[in-house]
């Protein structure tokens, strides 16, 4: 914008500054709000009026790791004493850790879901990334024929609402075996983010100078050794982004995770709110696994921020 | 081409891959992976969609024609499904398109710490849906929810109340996605080239003028993309209102279909419903990638 120059435009500009401020407020607060809960003592996370101000303490993430069962009475000095810091923030909380018969700690549902969703997420988007870079390469630096309806025939496939796939996946996983299985998740998730790996890299090769490869050809390298040592790392920004896109996408999938998975494959974002079902549910354990989920894809983003415009817009837009 | 590397053309054939072979290479897994994981699917329930199938059961399917299309489109309740999620998509792109402009006009000016500030406005659209789902669940509880605290709304109930449950969905879903819309209104604003401005300031336009005719036809391509693509999405919505209600109000197809196919066990019926949706949802997609063609090539 032009430099700010009469009282009425100093004016504006100040208001614009705070109502701005004010909306960073109110968008980030929902997100803030949990946060809070997730530091919370449990006796405060569901108050009439709700506790702003707190004394953090961290039992809701050992108890989002720990498997616990509710303690009849108080617990005594000399279970405290004899617990260690994070079994006494359990105990103090009325629930004893459940051990098994060799005194090992049993863990609760949540880092074995975690766990798969790392698994799940991580292997798709590396299946992914690589399928569709040498594909995009391909369209990109080739003549195909039909080509349009071919990367229209890619895209549409991304289009369809989850759950139209989901029913005859299902079918074919019960038929196969690969219901509640990370194989059956992985395929799906792969082919879900192929299509978009696939249209943002080419945006990214057709970006990179065709010259560069035809120097390398004339200099003898063959087209294979032009495309690992000039094209992959001229790339290399785009391929990371393009991963961070698709992981983030498999990571919060939800639809297909429902339907497919139940117990032994089974992601954290099925699972985070399947917490809620039964009794009163311990809000600040649900905001701890709420948060440790959301923190990999907050970082991301700012990881990310200078290709958010392209990445959401299948790369249709590029500034 | 140059002359140079015309001549080396036939040289390099010899050496390694020829270009035909590694384009084949490089595209027919991806197309054959893309064939057997999404359209042989839809095939295979194609044929479903003609059948009696219940899943949950050992019978053999029965063939039954045309006979579940029939009863999809003379139901009532299905045309209520959709016109549930016909008010939630214009609900909630409206929303997002005024918040998201709004947000995005306030941003395109010089501010410190703007790229920061737009990072964090961003934050909302890359989280999970179902977890997003979730908290807001907490925060617009009717007795502990901060949302009737700071509103003073004493005991309102948002997701149990069916007038209100689709436009409590709709609200999380235009907090998630604005961001969306600010971030593609941003683009097209500081594209628009400043010598209009400065033209306009010398031929004292007012502020509005300036607004709908140099600011708003110029971000209108761009503007349109976000709202076809929100529209896209908001039509296949599923896990916003999936977690958030479970009112007949806030059905959207994607439930019906889910509730069809997963907890009536109604495998043929849905798989003929899932082919309505389909059929409308690459309508909608075909619009949308000649538009997306269009905008590229200017």
């Amino acid at each position: 914008m032009a430099a700010v120059r009469t009282t009425g435009e100093v004016l504006r500009h100040r208001l614009a500054v705070v109502s701005l401020v004010v909306i960073l407020f109110v968008m980030l607060a929902p997100i803030l709000w949990i946060t809070a809960t997730a530091f919370k003592p449990r006796n405060l996370a569901t108050t009439v009026p709700p506790t702003v101000f707190f004394t953090p303490e961290v039992s809701p993430f050992v108890k989002l790791m720990v498997k616990r069962s509710q303690l009849r009475e108080k617990p005594t000095e000399e279970q405290l004493a004899a617990a260690p810091w994070w079994e006494r923030l359990v105990l103090e909380g009325g629930e004893k850790v459940v051990r098994s018969g060799k005194g090992a700690v049993q863990p609760s549902g949540y880092p074995s879901r975690f766990l798969n969703s790392l698994i799940v997420a991580t292997v798709s988007t590396v299946l992914a990334v690589s399928m569709g870079t040498i594909t995009a390469y391909g369209f990109s630096r080739f003549k195909v024929k039909g080509e349009d309806d071919w990367l229209f025939f890619i895209l549409s496939t991304r289009m369809l609402p989850p759950v139209v796939v989901a029913i005859p996946m299902f079918l074919m996983y019960r038929a196969v075996g690969l219901n509640d299985t990370h194989l059956g998740l992985i395929i799906l998730y792969t082919a879900f983010n192929l299509s978009f790996s696939v249209w943002l890299m080419k945006g990214f090769i057709d970006e990179i100078p065709k010259e560069y490869e035809d120097a390398a050809l004339v200099d003898g390298y063959t087209r294979m050794q032009a495309f690992f040592k000039i094209v992959l790392p001229e790339a290399a920004t785009g391929i990371a982004a393009t991963a961070v896109f698709c992981f983030i996408t498999a990571w919060n999938e939800y639809a297909f995770a429902l339907i497919m998975t139940n117990k032994r494959a089974q992601t954290a974002p099925p699972f985070i709110p399947s917490q809620i079902g039964s009794g009163l549910p311990d809000w600040t354990v649900i905001a701890a696994g709420t948060v440790l989920f959301l923190l990999p894809v907050a970082i991301f983003t700012f990881l990310l921020r200078n290709h958010l415009l392209r990445g959401m817009s299948f790369g249709a837009i590029r500034k | 081409m140059s002359p140079s590397s015309q001549a080396a053309g036939p040289a390099l054939r010899s050496r390694g891959m020829s270009d035909l072979a590694i384009r084949n290479l490089f595209i027919i897994p991806t197309i054959v992976f893309l064939i057997v994981f999404n359209i042989f699917p839809l095939i295979y329930s194609l044929g479903y969609s003609f059948t009696d199938f219940r899943a949950s059961t050992n019978e053999p399917a029965r063939f039954v024609g045309l006979q579940n299309y029939r009863d999809l489109l003379s139901d009532p309740f299905i045309w209520r499904n959709f016109t549930i999620t016909a008010k939630y998509v214009l609900v909630s792109v409206t929303g997002q398109v005024i918040v998201g402009f709004g947000i995005a006009l306030l941003l395109n000016r010089e501010i410190p710490f703007k790229g920061l500030l737009t990072t964090l406005l961003l934050l909302p659209m890359m989280l999970s849906m179902a977890v997003v789902g979730l908290f807001w669940k907490l925060l617009y509880d009717p007795s502990f929810g901060i949302i009737n605290y700071a509103l003073g709304l004493g005991t309102f109930e948002w997701l149990a109340n069916p007038d209100v449950a689709l436009y409590a969905i709709a609200l999380v879903d235009i907090w998630m996605w604005s961001p969306f819309v600010m971030l593609l209104s941003l683009a097209g604003l500081s594209a628009v080239p400043k010598h209009l401005y400065e033209a306009a300031a010398i031929d004292r336009a007012s502020g509005l003028y300036t607004f709908f005719r140099i600011t708003l036809p110029l971000v209108a391509p761009i503007l349109l993309i976000a709202i076809i693509f929100r529209t896209m999405e908001a039509f296949k919505t599923f896990d916003l209102a999936y977690i958030l209600a479970s009112q007949p109000t806030t059905e959207v197809i994607s439930i019906r279909l889910y509730k069809m196919a997963f907890q009536e066990w109604q495998t043929g019926l849905s798989c003929a419903f899932a082919y309505i949706v389909l059929i409308m949802v690459l309508a909608i997609t075909n619009i949308y990638v000649k538009y997306l063609n269009k905008v590229k090539e200017r």
